[in-house]
């Protein structure tokens, strides 16, 4: 029987990464993928998703050539070779992984894994069955839509993302479910592709997750762009007949329906929990994902979870980074601490959205006193340029000790620009790194800078 | 492992030697038998040589530092790759038994045997340090902000962040660890040098203690007559409020009165005679930054209220900016010191010598007294009467003190 260091279950994001830095530490580690490595992120999130929207953007753009002076003869598209694209960028990053985790000498198994106790685990194969012993174990499995009793998806007329990643052809219309990153990024490029979105949600605002305010923002630019919304609603029912889909909800206490070729659910995620073995395991569940503490283990002292599997947020860097701080812990180093307030949150439609840190009310609510500045992407001379002049850079200060307590934004590539706010918050900034850093000009990032001296009562440029 | 590098003994006899130079800088690699450093002992200056190879760390004796003492630590080497996480501890460990090396600036220092752990955790002044002089605290701005407004010191923190550094959480478990406990400094005083002030009171006020054989005399005034008074007249100045009127200005005249009225408080003593002044000169106590001093109103008897109120003011503010002529506060028959302004109910003071009084006045306050067997309200201040009794008997106060009280409690008598 093989005998490993540690047994990492699940290839993603999570996963992968933990197995390479389990490598480099000199540990003996096998990775148990059974579908495909990188995961979610790789194949069926993150990577496909943004393949889609860059598509979309740049049709946006090109409707808007003659702005820049530019002349196109017909602008159209194929999606078949849209999301051949985003397929093909998959799999190119599927086998750099594969590669990675040669190169790192990583044994791959193919296959399910079942924890038999916490020092073994059993791999089923297509044909074979094999036994590994584990010193250590980091479950990495991952998540999987969540499904609404009613809500089925079908693969025809209700998807997931799967169905929404590789459409055979472009609906006419389309209501999603959730106005979270993943409903709001489909939106957002379906509507790019002439659809009739309307999206559905239940909370008050729509990506009820981010700063109120960019939230708002977010929601009228979408709007302007055609895209329809529902707030405050609660889901009662779908009907398909005719290969269209009725669904029923309730409104501010109105019942109300809507009809659509596609009804795409984005409701969240579930984790995946089952099938795992871990009734052989004293490994804790709490509101279905595993519980575990700071260095990612769980009750059971070798087991780890990480990712998507040990709860929120759902994102593919903060699976990384604990993959990464689960194997120091098993190396016996003193790994990183995972603040979760400086892990961002990004959503990549048109316009793009990026946070990091706290909301406003949420500030406000755990008694800080704020300092707050704002600069409009307007005022900016490389927005007007780049010909993307709606947005907004929000930042939040503890007005005591200067603190960035939140960043929130909304705009062409905060995407990127996220990462500065990010750096300070990781190295414990304050207000004074951004007064005095020099940001290159002409650039969006100098809009970083002048936040922050709106923050504090001194902007030059608004 | 980190490698020591000690302070060597250049011959049999050598207990100290002045660390002269580094050859090698920190970060420098170097290999055994290389030159590191100079060593100047009183005999000669000699190479020193290292034994290990690696790369040098952290170098914990300056150049130009005199009285190492052998066998000190001077340097840290470690071989590639190792953490400096490790060094700090590693020097706090070797160093528990080191006298610190210092270049003390403070006079405080006559005691070079007081060792200060050099273990991170026990509070280190931040003028003398351990082993390593002038070490760089690494924190993150936000942990030095916090720390800078909880009132933390840094030097007593150790850091959890990347290499050692101090971060927020730090700081924000050493705020909360800090409540309750007891923070002893270990500097047990700090010296403030004598000004000639300072010296001078010490002098006359010893002088006095030691050879005046004082008494105290206490009686009560009733002072509304005063208060309505100088509540009129300065109520007639309206726009000029530089001119308004003290209470101590009434008590000033009422004093210089009652000394006309009584010569013989207003006198001094020598061996051969009494000395009764001609001229009624009062002195009167200014606190001024860092002591007191006691400018003059001459011929007090003489000057109208308005006069000595305005000549009063004038000689405070020179008083208090240093500006005195001799002959402004030197001199004088009789003293006057009013603590009332400090919320002082009454004290006794120390004879000036060679003045054969001074009056101590304590606030006024309003008090139940007895008038015609009934209970009645009345703003009352105690006047206490310091005399030298070789100059002023008891019947010889008593007297002063009635006609003070006399003109005190209707003040009008004095502009007659």
């Amino acid at each position: 029987m093989e005998k490993f260091d540690v047994i990492v279950i699940g290839g993603g994001p999570g996963g992968y990464v933990a197995a390479i830095r389990a490598s480099q530490l000199g540990l003996k580690t096998a990775v148990v993928e059974k579908e495909h490595l990188g995961g979610i992120c790789l194949n069926w999130g993150c990577i496909p998703t943004k393949a889609l929207l860059k598509s979309a953007e740049l049709l946006q753009k090109i409707k808007h050539a003659e702005e820049f002076g530019i002349f196109t003869e017909k602008s159209g598209f194929d999606i078949k070779r849209i999301v051949n694209r985003s397929r093909n960028i998959s799999a190119k990053l599927v086998g750099g992984i594969k590669g990675l985790l040669k190169k790192n000498k990583v044994t791959v198994f193919e296959g399910s894994a079942k924890i038999i106790s916490s020092k073994s685990v059993v791999v089923e194969g297509k044909d074979q069955k094999i036994s590994l012993e584990a010193k250590n174990i980091i479950i990495a499995t991952g998540a999987r839509p969540r499904i609404l009793e009613g809500f089925e998806p079908d693969g025809k007329n209700v998807w997931t993302y799967r169905e929404a990643l590789m459409p055979e052809s472009v609906p006419k219309s389309m209501i999603v479910v959730g106005s979270g990153a993943i409903g709001i990024e489909f939106a957002s490029f379906y509507n790019a592709l002439g659809v009739e979105v309307t999206v559905l949600e239940a909370a008050p605002q729509i990506l009820p997750m981010e700063d109120e305010e960019i939230s708002a923002i977010a929601k009228k630019s979408f709007e302007s762009k055609g895209i329809k919304f529902y707030t405050g609603i609660k889901l009662e029912s779908k009907t398909i007949n005719n290969k269209k889909v009725k669904v029923e909800f309730l409104h501010n206490g109105a019942k109300k329906s809507l009809d659509a070729e596609v009804l795409l659910m984005a409701v969240g995620i579930t984790a995946n929990t089952e099938n795992l073995g871990l009734e052989n395991t004293k490994v804790k569940l709490d509101r279905g994902h595993i519980t575990t503490n700071g260095v990612c283990q769980t009750a059971e002292g070798n087991i780890y979870a990480i990712g998507d599997v040990a709860g929120a947020p759902w994102l593919a860097h903060k699976a990384s980074h604990e993959g990464i701080i689960a194997v120091e812990h098993i190396a016996g180093k003193k790994p990183h601490e995972l603040n979760k307030l400086n892990i961002p949150g990004c959503t990549y439609s048109t316009p793009q959205i990026a946070s990091v840190g706290m909301t406003e009310k949420s500030a406000l609510a755990a008694g800080y006193k704020l300092k707050i500045g704002r600069f409009p992407f307007y005022a900016n001379g490389k927005a007007l340029i780049l010909g993307d002049t709606e947005g907004v850079i929000k930042t939040i200060f503890d007005v005591r000790t200067g603190e960035l307590l939140g960043a929130h934004m909304i705009g062409s590539d905060v995407t990127e620009l996220i990462h500065g706010y990010v750096i300070n918050k990781s190295m414990e900034g304050t207000e004074l790194d951004f007064i005095e850093a020099i940001l290159p000009h002409p650039t969006l990032s100098e809009m970083l800078h002048e936040s922050v001296l709106q923050a504090y009562d001194k902007p030059i440029h608004i | 492992m980190p490698i020591k590098i000690l302070m060597p003994a250049l011959s049999p006899t050598m207990t100290e030697g002045n660390l002269a130079k580094w050859v090698k800088k920190e970060g420098e690699k170097i290999s055994a038998g290389e030159v590191i450093a100079e060593v100047e002992t009183d005999k000669a200056t000699m190479e020193v040589e290292a034994v290990d190879e690696g790369i040098i760390a952290k170098i914990l004796i300056p150049e130009g530092t005199e009285g190492v003492e052998i066998n000190s630590l001077i340097a840290v080497l470690v071989e590639e790759d190792e953490q400096d996480a490790d060094l700090d501890a590693f020097i706090a460990k070797f160093s528990t038994s080191q006298k610190p090396v210092e270049k003390i600036v403070e006079e405080k220092t006559e005691e070079p045997d007081k060792m200060k752990p050099a273990s991170i955790s026990a509070p280190t002044s931040t003028s003398v340090q351990g082993v390593s002089t002038n070490k760089r605290i690494f924190a993150s701005p936000l942990a030095k902000r916090i720390a800078a407004l909880e009132g933390i010191s840094l030097s007593n923190i150790m850091g959890s962040g990347p290499h050692g550094r101090i971060i927020k959480n730090d700081v924000l478990s050493a705020a909360k660890n800090s409540k309750g406990t007891i923070r002893r400094d270990n500097e047990e005083y700090r010296l403030v040098s004598n000004n000639n002030m300072r010296k001078v009171i010490a002098k006359r006020l010893l002088e006095s203690k030691l050879t005046v054989p004082h008494f105290y005399l206490s009686i009560e005034c009733v002072m509304d007559s005063v208060l309505n008074a100088r509540a009129q007249i300065n109520s007639s100045f309206n726009s000029d409020k530089d001119k308004r009127l003290s209470v101590n200005d009434f008590i000033i005249l009422a004093c210089a009165k009652a000394l006309k009225e009584v010569p013989t408080a207003n006198a001094s003593w020598t061996d051969s005679a009494i000395k009764l002044y001609n001229n009624v000169d009062i002195s009167v106590a200014v606190a001024i930054e860092g002591g007191l001093i006691t400018p003059i109103i001459k011929n007090a008897d003489q000057k109208d209220i308005v006069k000595i109120s305005t000549e009063m003011k004038d000689l405070a503010k020179r008083a208090r900016e240093n500006a005195l002529a001799p002959e402004e506060f030197q001199g004088g028959g009789f003293s006057i010191s009013n603590l009332g302004m400090y919320g002082i109910k009454s004290f006794s003071a120390i004879v000036n010598p060679p003045q054969g009084c001074i009056m101590a006045v304590g606030m006024s306050s309003k008090r139940p007294v007895v008038i015609d067997d009934k209970i009645e309200i009345r703003t009352i201040m105690d006047v206490t009467l310091s005399c030298d009794h070789r100059v002023v008997d008891g019947a010889v106060g008593a007297e002063f003190l009635a006609a003070f009280k006399k003109y005190i409690e209707a003040p009008i008598l004095m502009f007659v």
